[in-house]
């Protein structure tokens, strides 16, 4: 089957769907490669390595639509792109078929099958092919990338000879996977970081990230939605909210905000009133500018200056870093390659009961499958299966009987054995009865690191039982002699063998 | 000749000397010189006997020693390292076959004279001396073909298993009461010749019945059946050097069992008494839940996640022996240090097939063991570790020990390795370990499984470092 690669047309557009590395990955699941002319210059792929990992170039994007049986595309279809599908032709790319319902009607028409990453299912097994969270990652390291840029003094805090410098403080308002990777990126560069978010659950991945997660008092009130997705709050909470941000807004130098909402315009949570209040200097980026902004003041695209805050509302971060989005990106649409092409003969099957290949399929056969039925995992533990009520432990309390008795049969014995052994008996027993309380002293101080050792020596010094054969031998019966002399060899294999292979072994235990 | 009095005072030095062997072991630096003061006790006390007790025969008696020494010397140097569960089974065999010679050869002792009651007590340290000697041998003969791999390492699980030992164990009491009156008039070899039949077989069957994850718990119990075989033919042939070494060493055994036992959660009757450990025979109530998908890893990804850590935790078990792993284990783990990164062991206390093996293994391929520590004390510091590496073990860091309570292994102490931000599974398969319970860690989120054989892996990723 072969997959065509096209170069993205879609204005700034800097990323490619495949990387050399990852097409020659695709060539040897028995796929061919082409790939337009230029596709990946941007992304600091060149033609030559294309051709080097085994791909085909094709000069006109025409001729590389007409020859492809899979397109693969980092946008949804532009222009006369989408005009280009054939019903026998598979187009894998973002489609965001929510945003673009006429998009998703000319696809459907076309009769060509459909997928959009943005659609694959959040569920732990699809997670390799989950392409919003490799861009959300790239675009949350980005943001702090470009906050620096804006920004006019260090992140890191130092003391040097010429004064004191204070670390920048950076608060992250969703932590998402893009906060997430906001926070670790401004935490390395240094700066005191906090985060904010109204799913409860995340506040253990913040806090493992050692920055600090802000709380608000509000028990019962939980933003966890489906797919693990935050979700719209009541008013009360919102009030609470903005309280904490005015507050907040005083003391951060830096403002990220990666707060989304499925499907709906982006929540407001930086006000007019909020960027008057931070400092000359501050910045703010708002990586929901694609969606209206969570900043009341963001321009799309943009950098604005208001009332001395930097405000930045550039929408196509993960496109700022071509290079590694292409990487991540081929990455994901590698991975669900290999699920559509469960024989790995090059060939792929779209199969409508695989809950991901389902999720991600918007049309298929001119008919519209999208929405899919509603995925069935949250990405979150859900909270039902968490903690079934375990039953308590039963205890088995240890009869107070059993031990008595036990002692009061060891004494009578010990006092029975007493009252008819002879007295050289009772010696014996002495010494017998106290040697054991001394190795039980002794062996409790060996170090477990030496258990083999130990037991190596001990069965040494248990053939000391060559006692009795040497009491033995000088018997005038000639069978015991024979016995006797028999044990000694055995006996002595054992003392010579067990003390010098405990030798050999101690001689390895080296600092 | 010398004087008993001097014999005597020889086997109090040999005693005390015997002791601070067994104390040496608290360190490996004393440890060296606790062996040797083992040897001088034993020279001492075969001195004593030879120059103090011993009339005629003593061509003969050079002979076998030399012949046994020789051979014992030359079994101690050829045999591998990861053979040492083997060869310490064989060697406990010959102490209780040792223990069963020198009680028959006691009974036919014409120079013996007891009456009444010292007669019986006598006989009846002959019958006990005979019986513990006798399990001994077959029992570590079996564990012997067990470890070795001549016999299947699955329990042999008969049906009725357990009245059959009680008819064994009554058999024996009652053989003992009619050799003790048999004895008295004379006679008596027969019902003993039963008994050690009986006994015998009581040791194939009982170590037969036992799973190889139980192993270093037989092994130790048969280290202690055969301390207390000599303590035994100690009070029969009244002499404290015996008694008193055979009480020091079964000690050691029992105690050694109780820590494996203690290890594993389980009660030492119930390790007895057989028939656990199938592999994978049974499937775990906890088990049939759906558990994910696995995520795979090659070897030059794993190098480079090791290159990038600064805290890396080897948890080693039967896999690295089998496979023997150690040398490249070693390579790689000095390979680490010299980038500086801070390289650790942690042994759980029946990782391998007898107390300590891995200890052994790790000591051959030259690790340095201040940088090999026990579970305990590095269980905690699991959430600081980069990367940890699982080296074809199973049970022991499997985290339902924990987190299901109907889970066959529920309570045994694991390496919670799930802790660590990433755990590297190295195995040959998918297959369930010993106690033949699905282990979830191989499905946890931070998980990566390295699958085929830990040596041409680990080989793959020293190349890669």
């Amino acid at each position: 089957m072969k997959i065509g690669v096209p170069r993205e047309i879609h204005a700034g557009e800097r990323r490619v769907a495949t990387t050399p590395d990852v097409a020659s990955q695709l060539i040897e699941m028995g796929f061919s490669v082409a790939v337009e002319e230029g596709a990946g210059v941007a992304a600091s792929s060149s033609d030559e390595a294309y051709a080097a990992a085994g791909c085909e170039l094709v000069a006109s994007a025409h001729d590389l639509w007409a020859r492809s049986d899979l397109i693969l595309k980092v946008r949804a279809p532009e222009g006369d792109e989408a005009g280009l599908l054939r019903p026998d032709q598979t187009l894998i790319s973002f489609l965001a078929p929510g945003q673009n319902p006429d998009l998703l009607k000319q696809l459907t028409a076309s009769g060509a099958t459909a997928m959009s990453m943005d659609s694959v299912p959040r569920i732990s097994r699809a997670q390799k092919m989950d392409a919003l969270s490799s861009m959300a990652n790239i675009a949350g390291y980005r943001a702090v990338v470009e906050a620096a840029q804006h920004f006019g003094r260090f992140f890191t805090g130092q003391i040097t000879a010429a004064g004191k410098i204070p670390p920048a403080k950076v608060l992250v308002i969703g932590a998402g996977v893009a906060g997430l990777s906001a926070i670790g990126a401004a935490k390395s560069m240094g700066a005191i970081v906090r985060a904010f978010d109204t799913r409860p659950e995340v506040k253990e991945q913040v806090e493992s990230m050692d920055a600090e997660f802000l709380m608000l008092d509000f028990d019962d009130e939980d933003g966890s939605g489906e797919g693990g997705y935050a979700k719209v709050m009541s008013d009360e909470f919102i009030k609470a909210e903005m309280a904490l941000f005015a507050e907040q807004a005083k003391e951060v130098d830096i403002i990220i905000t990666t707060a989304l909402i499925p499907g709906r315009p982006a929540p407001r949570l930086v006000t007019a009133e909020m960027v008057g209040l931070m400092q000359d200097g501050s910045v703010i980026v708002d990586l929901a500018a694609e969606t209206g902004g969570n900043c009341e003041l963001t321009e799309a695209d943009k950098v604005v200056q208001r009332n001395g805050v930097s405000i930045i509302g550039y929408t196509d971060l993960p496109s700022r870093l071509a290079a590694q989005s292409s990487q991540l990106y081929a990455t994901n649409l590698r991975h669900l390659l290999v699920e559509l092409s469960p024989e790995k003969d090059g060939n792929i099957v779209v199969d409508m009961e695989d809950e991901v290949i389902r999720g991600a399929t918007v049309c298929k056969d001119g008919e519209t499958t999208w929405p899919p039925p509603a995925p069935t995992l949250s990405a979150a533990p859900p909270q039902a299966a968490e903690v079934p009520p375990m039953p308590e432990p039963v205890e088995h309390k240890p009869s107070v009987a059993g031990p008595i008795i036990m002692v009061a049969v060891g004494a009578l014995a010990l006092l029975g054995l007493g009252a008819v052994a002879p007295p050289s008996f009772m010696a014996h027993f002495t010494v017998f009865v106290l040697a054991c309380f001394v190795g039980y002293m002794v062996i409790w101080n060996v170090t477990p690191a030496l258990h083999t050792p130990l037991m190596s020596v001990t069965n040494a010094i248990s053939s000391i039982i060559v006692i009795g054969a040497l009491l033995q031998i000088s018997s005038a019966d000639t069978v015991i002699m024979w016995i006797a002399a028999a044990t000694i060899l055995i006996t002595s294999i054992n003392i010579a063998g067990g003390f010098a292979v405990t030798r050999r072994m101690l001689e390895m235990f080296r600092k | 000749m010398i004087g008993a009095g001097i014999v005597t005072m020889s086997y109090i030095a040999a005693t005390v000397l015997f002791i601070l062997a067994l104390g040496g072991l608290s360190n490996p630096e004393t440890a060296r010189r606790g062996n040797w003061y083992g040897i001088a006790g034993m020279t001492i006390a075969l001195l004593a006997t030879i120059l103090g007790v011993v009339t005629q025969q003593y061509v003969i008696l050079l002979v076998a020693l030399l012949i046994g020494g020789s051979i014992g010397l030359v079994l101690a140097r050829r045999v591998q390292m990861t053979q040492m569960p083997e060869l310490v089974a064989i060697l406990h065999s010959l102490v209780g076959l040792a223990a069963v010679m020198v009680g028959f050869a006691s009974f036919m002792d014409p120079d013996a004279h007891f009456e009444g009651i010292e007669h019986t007590i006598h006989d009846i340290e002959i019958y006990v001396g005979i019986l513990i000697g006798a399990v001994t041998f077959s029992g570590s003969v079996i564990a012997f073909g067990k470890l070795s791999g001549r016999i299947g390492g699955k329990p042999m699980t008969l049906p009725g298993r357990h009245l059959f030992n009680l008819g064994l164990l009554i058999g024996a009491i009652w053989f003992g009461r009619e050799f003790v009156l048999q004895s008295a008039a004379g006679g008596g070899l027969e019902p003993l010749m039963i008994m050690t039949a009986i006994a015998l077989l009581f040791g194939i069957h009982m170590v037969m019945a036992i799973g190889g994850a139980d192993m270093p718990v037989v092994v130790s119990m048969l280290n202690s059946y055969s301390g207390w075989a000599a303590a035994a033919t100690g009070f029969m042939l009244s002499n404290d050097l015996l008694i008193v070494t055979g009480a020091l060493v079964g000690s050691s055994g029992a105690i050694l069992s109780y820590i494996m036992c203690r290890a594993m959660n389980r009660k030492f009757l119930a390790v007895i008494a057989g028939g656990f450990g199938t592999g994978g025979g049974t499937v775990a109530s906890g088990g049939d839940a759906e558990q994910g998908e696995v995520v795979p890893i090659e070897a030059h990804e794993m190098a480079a996640l090791l290159a990038h850590a600064k805290e890396v935790m080897i948890v080693p078990g039967y896999g690295m022996a089998v496979a023997q792993a150690q040398h490249i284990v070693n390579e790689i783990t000095g390979a680490l240090r010299a980038k500086g990164i801070n390289v650790r062991f942690g042994i759980h206390p029946v990782a391998g097939r007898m107390p300590g093996h891995m200890n052994v293994l790790l000591a051959e391929a030259r690790v340095p063991y201040d940088i090999v520590f026990e579970m305990d004390e590095v269980n905690e510091d699991f959430p600081d570790v980069d990367v940890t590496i699982v080296i074809g073990a199973n049970d022991i860091v499997n985290p339902s020990a924990q987190e299901e309570p109907d889970s066959p292994i529920a309570g045994m102490p694991v390496l919670e390795v799930w802790k660590g931000k990433i755990t590297i599974v190295m195995k040959r398969s998918m297959a369930t370990g010993y106690a033949g319970v699905q282990n979830p860690l191989f499905f946890k989120e931070n998980t990566r499984m390295l699958f085929g054989d830990a040596k041409d892996s680990l080989d793959a990723v020293f190349k890669a470092l």
